[in-house]
């Protein structure tokens, strides 16, 4: 079939809802956010629409720098984290029933549907010395006594794993599910051992669907502002936990949207980095 | 014993049998055509023997050792699959240089190796392509290549020409069997195509229903089919059933034959294929039903009747030169020569 590119404006006419849908649920309130981020604050009332840049150059410090390099951080081992153990999960998954595959799908579903509050209650409950898991890893006779292991840092880190794994699930589900079966069969009857061919033709065949899963749990960490709360100390906090405190209970709308808007561009940015990164080694 | 035997293989899915109880000898150096319709059993028996499937009972012997327990990727068997099973991210040297990577072998020997088996099939100075870039033929000879890499004890090739158009096929074929011949590697390939049985096989396994129905070379398998599948499915054939009466003859609708082989009294079925068929305008004689002429086609290389005997139609084929003079409606005798008839097992 060869397409002719668009003549009239009427040849435009399909691309018209999702291009409306795009504007009003996206330019409209990113634009907006991006307008408030030059306003001024008016102390103790709310804020007037002005052109300011003070928003901006009030985080340009040591203290904003390393909760972003931390946010970053974060978010990062979160992603590399959550795709490392989801896509051997999902791998193994594909494998099995028909049957099988429908009811873990079902139940990463569900996991989802929990809300991050939830999460958080459930996973510092799981972590504390009352009724936490240390308290079966004595009656196991692994430890000495029950520990609390929350609020801290790995306790973060598991939170927002733990959230993020369904969607990476869920992500990588189609392309492994489309992996032709053979590839694997074929590398064994080359005499490669089942992990052998697992790394080296599963995972580089897919190499751009797992870029692109680490790339979507990355942004996904970036806004979590619950958990680090729920599960960490002050200094786990992330860039997301500061915009929410301006926003909510500082009232500080015009500093929230510059910091909302440079976290974006940050995560844009390095989304673009490292897809050129990509293409880059795949061209080479 | 020397070659590869499955002593009492047999392969269960579940509650579905999808291979019976199977024993089988192929020689050293043999080109072996597992051919049947589809869900026979063919490709289950191509993967219990590769490694893939673990027979659920019986037991697999290469030169006299026992190898039911080992695992695929210590069998050291080159396999081509259906899809070819090309690694899409690797080029074309990089796919052939596969199981050579595998083993550890020295870049530098590695590319000469690919060298030589792109040479093998024919595809010179295609190493450095994307297997994108290729043609269906071409990706069918890389495939091979792949497989040949490792000089592996067994050649094993699911359905390898499905694939390719009818022309690039038979080319093929007979590519395929002269590379065989050339290495004189034991190879078996599983087909439902029973031209290409014949063409590549030294010895053709008939299967239907989980079943071996008969393993015996091209010729004897069309000559002497082993039952009415195997008769019916290879090529062309007249099927025809009768009784055995007590003078040793069979009677058939239409007339009486006397067969060499049958079984002293009981019902019987033969197998007459059409080219062994005569056609004459004189009714009587040994071994003649009579009928009329149904159907005629002349087509060039060779002439087919279709002639009417008490209800039944008997295929006959002729050479032009031997075209007998009759039209449809024309009264004839089909002449069913005594060594041309093959009594079948029930």
């Amino acid at each position: 079939m060869t397409r002719s590119p668009p003549q009239r404006y009427a040849d435009y006419g399909p691309i018209a809802f999702p291009a409306m849908m795009l504007v009003i649920f996206f330019a409209v309130p990113f634009g907006l956010m991006i307008a408030v981020s030059f306003f001024q604050r008016i102390e103790g009332g709310f804020y007037e629409p002005t052109f300011v840049l003070a928003n901006y150059e009030r985080f340009i410090s040591a203290f904003f720098a390393s909760v972003l390099g931390f946010s970053l951080l974060l978010a990062g081992l979160v992603a590399v984290i959550a795709v490392a153990l989801a896509f051997p999960f999902t791998f193994l998954l594909t494998r099995t029933l028909r049957r099988t595959q429908v009811v873990w799908l079902v139940f990463l579903l569900s996991v989802l549907s929990l809300s991050e509050v939830i999460i958080g209650f459930a996973w510092s409950t799981l972590f504390s010395r009352n009724a936490g898991i240390t308290n079966l890893f004595v009656a196991l006779g692994l430890m000495a006594e029950p520990t609390s292991l929350s609020p801290s840092f790995s306790a973060v880190l598991t939170g927002i794993v733990y959230q993020a794994f369904p969607y990476a699930v869920l992500v990588l589900y189609p392309a492994l599910s489309r992996l032709d079966p053979a590839l694997v069969e074929a590398a064994r009857t080359l005499g490669a051992s089942p992990l052998r061919s697992f790394l080296t033709i599963v995972v580089p065949g897919l190499r751009n669907t797992i870029v692109a899963t680490v790339i979507m749990v990355f942004v996904f960490a970036l806004g979590s502002y619950l958990l680090p709360q729920l599960l960490g100390r002050p200094q786990h906090w992330t860039l997301s936990v500061l915009i929410t405190d301006q926003a909510l209970y500082q009232s500080n709308m015009p500093f929230a949207a510059a910091m909302a808007v440079f976290l974006v561009l940050v995560s844009l940015g390095l989304v673009g980095l490292s897809l050129m990164v990509g293409r880059k080694e795949a061209a080479a | 014993m020397s070659g590869l035997v499955l002593d009492g293989v047999l392969k269960r899915y579940g509650s579905l049998v999808a291979l019976q109880r199977t024993s089988l000898h192929i020689p050293h150096g043999k080109f072996v055509c597992l051919l049947g319709p589809s869900g026979c059993g063919k490709t289950t028996m191509l993967r219990v023997v590769a490694g893939l499937d673990q027979p659920s009972e019986g037991r697999i012997l290469l030169d006299g050792a026992d190898i039911t327990d080992k695992p695929a990727h210590q069998r050291d068997f080159g396999m081509v699959f259906q899809s070819l099973a090309l690694f899409p991210h690797l080029n074309v040297g990089e796919n052939i240089a596969y199981p050579l990577r595998i083993r550890g072998m020295p870049r530098a020997e590695q590319a000469k190796e690919v060298e030589r088996l792109l040479a093998l099939v024919r595809l010179p100075g295609v190493a450095d392509r994307p297997v994108s870039k290729l043609s269906g033929g071409q990706r069918q000879r890389v495939a091979i290549a792949r497989a040949l890499a490792l000089s592996p004890k067994l050649f094993l090739l699911d359905e390898p020409l499905s694939a390719l158009d009818a022309k690039l096929r038979e080319a093929m074929q007979i590519e395929l069997k002269q590379l065989q011949e050339r290495l004189g590697i034991t190879t078996i390939v599983v087909t439902h195509d029973q031209k290409e049985a014949m063409t590549m096989a030294d010895l053709v396994v008939v299967m239907s229903e989980g079943r071996v129905r008969q393993a015996a070379t091209p010729v004897e398998v069309y000559r002497r089919p082993a039952d009415a599948f195997v008769a019916d499915f290879i090529g062309v054939t007249n099927l025809l059933n009768g009784k055995v009466a007590g003078d040793g003859l069979l009677t058939v609708p239409g007339g009486t034959l006397s067969v060499p082989g049958l079984p002293p009294a009981g019902d019987a079925s033969i197998s007459v294929r059409p080219e062994e068929i005569r056609i004459h305008r004189e009714i009587a004689g040994p071994n003649r039903l009579a009928g009329t002429v149904a159907f005629l086609r002349d087509l060039g290389s060779h002439v087919e009747l279709r002639i009417d005997v008490a209800g039944q139609e008997i295929i006959a084929v002729t050479t032009p030169q031997d075209r007998p003079a009759v039209e449809p409606g024309s009264p004839v005798a089909v002449e069913l020569p005594p060594p041309s008839c093959v009594v079948l097992d029930s």
